[in-house]
């Protein structure tokens, strides 16, 4: 396996039993590969194997069949690794209330005991945020602070890959745009991070590549500006004539356009030209699946 | 460089008792029910057991600090740790290099703790009221610590393998309590025990509570009641021999059992 490989997985499949319907494949043939320091999103409507997967790869459930190396190791085997491999690994769980009675800093302070070579916790209380509430009870926290210092916890231990299972769900916008911030920085000290999201704007923000997952199977994998195709997708172009709206896609906007504000002889009325969005294409894939 | 994972645990039993202290309902309960309970039966039952001249206060004291024991260990920790993994502290714990060792010895110093505090507690309370006898003797006293070791040990390391068997935090309590609330009565914490039907005392001396409650009369009782004891005697190493067989399965049952989360 090349070294440059974070994370590796090879038909990937996971099988829950559930009454009444017999079995269900969660996870069903899943193969990914997340490169050292790069920000990998997997976007995907609920229940189509998000959580699953990152599970199997944080090693807390089991897999049914394929290939995995998170470092190098496999989760479901680690034998006498175990603690070397985790020494290594962040994980920010989808929702945690936990630690109710102790303050922020005390919880940080604590959980970096656990780790050879913690960061320093003062300072991971500051990235993320939370230095006017490190002496306040975690119960008094917003769901939005609670969860900065869900990723507190994360990262104290200096982890070579960080998990994030959607870190931002119940964010005030402000709040979003300051937790990229952090996840940014973070990838500009060599962190590898591994993000789940259903927000499209989120994994178009932030990460170098996007797979899609649907009923347990990747559907595609590519970088935001080409994801589905949208980099040579046709433009559509809108505007008002003859007491209507008309529309017209096209692979050469600009020339039509200028067509147009020939035959209005200047302005063209309620002009727009759009590229599908990231969600037109995501809606129409996992529409389409 | 690995942290080390005694002082890891000891870093959770700080941390654990922190908590402890800050959950005002639990300190109360924990310091006052006892008391409370040797309040009601030191005012209900006045006199002295059988033909002794040992007070009935000063015989349900003994009950009181073995039951102690295994409302602090066992009764505790089987409720608080699948309230724990309803509430995903386990899960975070397990995804962080921390060892399952440190998680239990961070426990049983929180048992420990709130064990002393509640000794203390009776003790004070019942020399200033009802006009207990504290051990004279260094034999009693040293045959107290190791009972007060030993039953905790026992009593923790049962409570963490039973915290398997709750489904969820919420019908925790409902499942642990009848049982010790059960092993109370057919132990001698509330009744004196050589007054229990034979079956109860057959089926109470499979558990360690008789046994702990046995020690602890041992220790609070003058010797000349040994011969009021269904065995006539304290049985000193049965007491030990049992405890200690406890603390060995509960110990095996623990590692086996143990779940960091419900799934």
């Amino acid at each position: 396996m090349a070294n440059d490989l974070a994370i590796s997985v090879q038909g990937l499949t996971k099988v829950y039993q559930s009454k009444g319907s017999g079995e269900k494949r969660a996870v069903d043939g899943i193969d990914l590969e997340v490169k050292v320091g790069e920000i990998f999103a997997i976007l995907g409507p609920n229940g189509a194997g998000k959580t699953t997967t990152v599970e199997i790869l944080e090693g807390y459930r089991g897999r049914d069949g394929g290939e995995v190396r998170v470092l190098g190791q496999d989760p479901a085997n680690l034998g006498n690794e175990s603690w070397a491999w985790r020494n290594k690994i962040g994980i920010v769980l989808q929702s945690t209330n936990d630690s109710q009675d102790l303050s922020v800093a005390e919880t940080v302070h604590h959980f970096a005991n656990y780790y050879s070579n913690p960061r320093d916790p003062e300072s991971v209380i500051h990235e993320v945020g939370l230095e006017e509430k490190a002496d306040a009870r975690i119960q008094s926290l917003s769901g939005g602070q609670r969860r900065r210092l869900d990723v507190a916890l994360g990262i104290v231990g200096n982890p070579e890959i960080l998990f994030l299972d959607e870190p931002t769900t119940g964010f005030d916008p402000e709040a979003r745009r300051a937790f990229w911030d952090l996840i940014r920085k973070l990838r500009g000290e060599g962190t590898t991070i591994l993000l789940t999201t259903h927000y499209l704007d989120e994994a178009e923000a932030l990460a170098d590549r996007v797979a899609v997952i649907v009923d347990g199977k990747i559907i595609e994998v590519s970088t935001p500006e080409n994801f589905g195709g949208r980099n040579t997708a046709k433009a559509r172009i809108n505007w008002f004539e003859n007491g209507s709206r008309q529309e017209l896609a096209s692979d050469s906007p600009t020339a039509e356009v200028a067509k147009l504000a020939a035959r209005f002889n200047g302005e063209v009325p309620e002009l727009t030209v759009v590229r599908p969005s990231l969600e037109d294409i995501y809606l129409k894939m996992i529409g389409n699946s | 460089m690995k942290p080390n994972m005694v002082k890891v645990g000891f870093l959770r039993g700080g941390l654990e008792i922190k908590q402890f202290m800050r959950q005002r309902e639990s300190v109360v309960f924990t310091l006052l029910f006892p008391v409370i309970l040797l309040f009601i039966f030191g005012s209900v039952f006045k006199g002295q057991v059988g033909q002794s001249n040992v007070t009935f206060s000063q015989y349900f004291l003994s009950g009181m600090i073995a039951s102690g024991l295994v409302n602090t260990g066992f009764q505790q920790l089987a409720i608080m740790i699948p309230i724990e993994r309803d509430f995903g502290t386990l899960k975070r714990l397990r995804g962080t290099p921390i060892s399952p060792v440190s998680y239990f010895i961070g426990k049983m110093i929180l048992v420990f703790t709130a064990m002393i505090v509640q000794i203390t507690a009776l003790l004070v309370f019942g020399v200033a009221f009802f006009g207990l006898n504290l051990p004279t003797t260094i034999d009693k006293w040293f045959r107290f610590i190791w009972l007060i070791l030993l039953g905790s040990i026992c009593s923790a390391i049962l409570g963490i393998a039973f915290s398997a068997v709750p489904k969820n935090g919420r019908g925790a309590s409902a499942v642990v309590s009848p049982i010790v609330i059960i092993l109370q009565f057919f132990s001698g914490v509330f009744f004196v025990f050589s007054d229990l039907p034979t079956w109860m005392q057959q089926f109470a001396a499979l558990f360690p509570l008789k046994w702990l409650t046995q020690g602890m009369r041992s220790v609070f009782l003058p010797d000349g009641f040994a011969a009021q004891e269904v065995a006539k005697s304290w049985e000193i190493s049965r007491i030990a021999i049992v405890l200690i067989i406890w603390a060995i399965a509960g110990t095996i049952l623990a590692l086996r059992s143990f779940k960091w989360s419900e799934k």
